[in-house]
């Protein structure tokens, strides 16, 4: 509330000075809009303020009823490395950073030709991606632990074939757009200068399909990152320091009491890069999303 | 071998989506018809018993109801909202993509951390939406109307208030992209009309923003009704089974009795193609009765 009042506050003082008398009442809709938007703004925001400052709560004031503590500390950043996280940070790094490999030696060469060429069974092929869109892990998660247990796959990697799995659609779907966006005839003018097909593809095609790559990638990593039930039911083998953030996280919640101050430490730490990450391509994920589904 | 020439690119695709995506559901569906030990060792087949203990199951009427409740109550509010939101970010306002940009928080952060701050924040004794409740006199600190999530309707409520929140900025992102390619000259149109706003969005807005309202649903049905962090981070599905949906009851079940917890997921799996399925059709068929 007093955010809001403090920004009327300042705007009309700037507005004071400026009295220009046909510009008034476009300004006065604008000023209100803004103020609207920047508050609405500010509403999703607050969530993850309150995660900070409960992160960063003295141990003596975490249960007390106040909205902001008398004096910050850092401890709890000091002090969750001792339970292990460092080991959960780099369990969740080599999920994520595998299946967004994973996705891209998958996805690019089948975006590619999918987009460069018309073939039987492409339509097909394209419609059993999308489909692979409309299903989550959740709704067949018995089916997956039976799997990958009777595979005896290590954890790590199946967690990084699942990521890899249920996100491979977004970035097939992404990728296919901007590819057929570049015209055929720039890499048709590479192969005449005596560069093979593949050659064409990475000195041409890759450099221009940049934004559509560096999205999926993005996208997939944070998918991963973020990923939660299947991490629960496939990490239940592993040694505590072994398991991925999100399970972790989930694991300072004990059976009579949770240990908020370290929770809402690591939610921080696997939180803040990822909100950072997805304000770079935030403006080229909805239409990685919706493309299949309007075409 | 011209013809296999496609598999060389898109085969690695095929393959990754049938060991992960399809396989499962192989192996789902034998489950749901398996008698498993809680440990996961097959006893032997087990017919329809599964799906007849779930038909039996007691919570299993209010854990559908709830559901029904939960994925219709989520998706049309978001919706609602999200049609005033990008009606409000499409404006031209100061610095108007830091404030878009604010709204994308809820969407990159993980969801179960969304729902453990909520769960933080209805402390019934230190919790921040308490704490500004008792400020206005609306609740007491510490007594049992503060203890939000202790009280099935309530936890559900706010469960409801949460997935709205993480399924806001998706929404809206995506209405905005329909908003956007709507032509400017169809507005210019409208107001030489004499068209009102109100009437200029009923008549031209909304109905050129049909296919983005209509892939956003979509997408929101299936995600809302496979939605597990929320509830199990706020509630676990508890006390009982009085905060469950579908989802959350198949997680239970799973720990237990993994035969019909498949058989759960099976009827899970069946009701997402049928929504979807339904719901297309439902839209094309409304397209070709209003053209």
């Amino acid at each position: 509330m007093s955010a809001v009042a403090t920004r009327v506050g300042a705007v009309t003082d700037v507005d004071t000075p400026l009295p220009s008398r046909r510009l008034r009442p476009i300004r006065r809709r604008t000023f209100v809009l803004s103020v609207l938007a920047y508050g609405i703004a500010l509403l999703f925001l607050l969530p993850y303020l309150e995660m900070i400052v409960t992160a960063l709560r003295p141990h003596d004031q975490l249960l007390a009823a106040n909205l902001l503590p008398t004096h910050f500390s850092f401890s709890n950043f000091t002090t969750i490395w001792s339970t292990g996280f460092g080991g959960n940070l780099l369990e969740s790094l080599a999920i994520a950073g595998g299946a967004t490999g994973v996705v891209l030696l998958v996805a690019l060469p089948a975006a590619y030709y999918s987009a460069r060429h018309r073939f039987r069974g492409r339509s097909l092929f394209l419609l059993l991606v999308l489909a692979t869109q409309m299903l989550q892990p959740a709704a067949m998660l018995v089916g997956i632990q039976r799997e990958f247990s009777n595979f005896g796959l290590p954890a790590t990697l199946s967690l990084i074939l699942v990521n890899a799995g249920f996100n491979l659609a977004f970035a097939v779907w992404i990728l296919n757009a901007y590819i057929s966006s570049i015209p055929v005839e720039l890499e048709e003018a590479a192969m005449i200068d005596g560069t093979s097909r593949v050659g064409a593809l990475a000195r041409v095609t890759v450099p221009l399909a940049a934004p559509g790559i560096v999205t999926a990638l993005i996208f997939t990593f944070i998918a991963a990152w973020n990923e939660f039930i299947v991490a629960l039911t496939l990490s239940l083998g592993l040694p505590t320091n072994h398991q991925p953030l999100t399970v972790a996280i989930n694991n300072y919640i004990g059976e009579y009491s949770v240990d908020w101050g370290h929770l809402f430490a690591g939610a921080v730490i696997a939180t803040i890069p990822v909100i950072v990450l997805f304000a770079v391509i935030e403006g080229r994920v909805v239409g990685g999303l919706t493309a299949g589904s309007i075409k | 071998m011209q013809s296999l020439r496609p598999l060389l690119w898109i085969g690695p695709a095929i393959a990754l989506i049938a060991v992960v995506v399809l396989w499962p559901v192989v192996v789902l569906v034998h489950a749901s018809f398996q008698n498993i030990a809680s440990d996961g060792f097959v006893v032997g087949g087990a017919g329809f018993t599964n799906y007849n203990d779930l038909w039996h199951e007691p919570a299993l009427r209010g854990v559908v109801v709830r559901t029904v409740i939960w994925v219709v109550a989520v998706v049309v509010v978001t919706l609602l909202v999200s049609l005033a939101l990008a009606q409000l970010f499409n404006q031209r306002l100061p610095f108007r993509r830091l404030a878009r940009t604010a709204l994308i928080a809820p969407w990159a952060a993980s969801v179960m951390m969304t729902a453990l701050i909520f769960r933080w924040a209805l402390d019934p004794y230190s919790g921040a939406v308490n704490i500004i409740l008792h400020a206005l006199g609306l609740v007491k600190m510490g007594s049992n109307t503060a203890d939000w999530l202790g009280r099935p309707t309530w936890a559900l409520i706010w469960m409801i208030g949460v997935a709205i929140f993480v399924s806001l900025p998706f929404t809206t992102y995506a209405l905005l992209a329909g908003l956007q390619s709507i032509p400017d000259d169809v507005y210019e149109a409208a107001r030489v009309d004499g068209s009102g706003t109100w009437r200029t969005y009923r008549l031209i807005t909304l109905p050129l923003l049909r296919p983005a309202i209509l892939v956003a649903t979509t997408i929101n049905v299936i995600n809302v009704f496979n939605s597990f962090p929320i509830i199990w981070e706020m509630t676990r599905g508890g006390p009982g089974y009085e905060t469950s949906t579908t989802t959350t009851f198949m997680f239970i079940l799973k720990q237990a009795f993994i035969g019909e917890s498949a058989a759960m997921s099976v009827v899970n799996f069946l009701l997402v193609i049928l929504v979807v399925l339904l719901f297309l059709r439902a839209t094309r068929w409304r397209e070709q009765v209003t053209r």
